[in-house]
């Protein structure tokens, strides 16, 4: 199934059939629902009500949970049909704007006590007309996230990145605007559950919050392990200096296999017979005798280190 | 939209010095009534606009608003009401949002206002 920001742009791809089906999908109300929880867990709010920034609200599912919180927020979407669901709720806290977050958030400087956004920054990576420039959208959008919030507020953005560029690149654009933070991946091994949500901060102290793992065994055949600093670690986090560190060095680790299994693969076993060992001269004798070749018996002395040269 | 909403907008035109308060002319609105979140109130006021504030209040023909405001209206509760009614109750469904710089008009139109640009715009 191809992905959506590579089928349409983001206005065109949320009509009015598919925003009516997005909002009725019960997988989707849960899946966003869960999200939007563990974001705003991950903003650490203080306990009163507050005046929050949802980017790319959609069709009001992640603005519910925040009204249900007991916040203020607006919403803002480059898709009217799903303004238009997300209107329809007639939230008693929530507002809805019509606005392309790639072209600067249009709001005044020091405004909002946090920001959440969901399943929606990765568009900004994709060119969906010819005077689009993904990095020029990239850094207007973050340029303007840094000026909207407050001094003590937060962002989490959660995100899909198509790749592990993509979520460098984004990662990499917010902190070129002055963002502390970094990127939290939570079950990292698993592709269904995995989720990637880009932390800010203005603190230069500030710490990501911590990942979800889920199950802590790793089966041997378990793949997809995305290295963001460098560590294979079973909760992946990349914080912007390791990031820095290891941007050009970029890579999907592919699967991580132990000692154990690489040992058992054939490039493994052919690893283990050194050339010229007792096992390696055993083997070619085996299949010399295997060819119909005239070899002599093994005994305890094949292979063995003569002591003296001739 | 609220006129927290308004409040909190800004012109995004490339190029221009401030962007806000965005002047307002409303077409069709509706007064609602909901719950008064005191600490909400109390905790947004101080970086509000006000004279975005005075504007809204002009436009929708709220009186009795002071041209300014100082902290000990935070203890009024008339005042935090009168803010609540103002800013969270009433919805312009339909309207303008007009730019004091640049003159560029921003729609209201089934209560959601629509900041879209042109590319060349911004």
């Amino acid at each position: 199934m191809s992905r959506p920001e590579t089928t349409a742009p983001p206005e065109l791809f949320y009509n009015e059939s598919e925003a009516r089906k997005y909002d009725s999908s019960s997988r989707m109300i849960k899946i966003q629902e869960e999200i939007t929880t563990r974001a705003m867990e991950m903003l650490g709010l203080p306990n009163r009500p507050c005046y929050i920034l949802d980017i790319g609200c959609g069709s009001g599912l992640s603005g519910q949970v925040l009204e249900e919180a007991g916040h203020y927020w607006v919403g803002c979407d480059i898709s009217s049909s799903m303004l238009s669901v997300a209107a329809e709720q007639d939230s008693d806290t929530g507002d809805l704007c019509h606005a392309d977050m790639g072209q600067g958030l249009p709001f005044r400087p020091a405004t909002f006590d946090g920001i959440v956004s969901i399943s929606a920054i990765q568009w900004l990576c994709y060119s969906n007309a010819a005077d689009q420039d993904p990095k020029l959208r990239l850094n207007r959008f973050f340029s303007s996230l840094y000026t909207v919030m407050k001094r003590d507020a937060k962002a989490v953005l959660q995100f899909y990145p198509e790749t592990p560029e993509q979520a460098v690149l984004i990662a990499q654009c917010a902190s070129r605007v002055g963002f502390s933070g970094g990127i939290v991946v939570d079950y990292p091994n698993s592709s269904k559950a995995k989720k990637h949500y880009l932390c800010l901060s203005f603190e230069r102290s500030y710490h990501v919050p911590r990942a979800l793992t889920g199950a802590e065994t790793m089966s041997v055949a378990s793949g997809g392990a995305m290295s963001m600093a460098g560590s294979a670690a079973a909760s992946a986090v990349g914080t912007f200096d390791a990031l820095a560190a290891a941007s050009g060095n970029v890579s999907v680790l592919g699967r991580e296999r132990d000692e154990k299994t690489r040992r058992m693969t054939k490039n493994g076993r052919k690893a283990l017979r050194k050339k010229h060992s007792v096992e390696w001269v055993r083997h070619k004798k085996e299949q010399m005798r295997g060819r119909g070749k005239a070899v002599k018996n093994d005994s305890k002395y094949t292979g063995r280190k003569r002591p003296t040269p001739f | 939209m609220r006129l927290l909403t308004h409040n909190s907008l800004k012109c995004p035109v490339k190029g221009v010095a401030k962007g806000y308060p965005l002047q307002l002319t409303i077409v069709d609105m509706e007064v609602d009534e909901t719950e008064v979140k005191p600490d909400f109130i109390r905790g947004i006021l101080p970086s509000l606009e006000w004279e975005g504030v005075l504007v809204a209040a002009a436009a929708v023909g709220f009186d009795g608003l002071p041209e300014s405001w100082d902290t000990s209206l935070l203890d009024d509760r008339d005042f935090i009401l009168a803010m609540h009614r103002l800013l969270i109750d009433i919805h312009i469904v339909e309207g303008v949002l007009t730019c004091p710089e640049t003159g560029r008009t921003f729609p209201i139109k089934g209560g959601i206002v629509d900041m879209v640009l042109p590319e060349s715009d911004v």
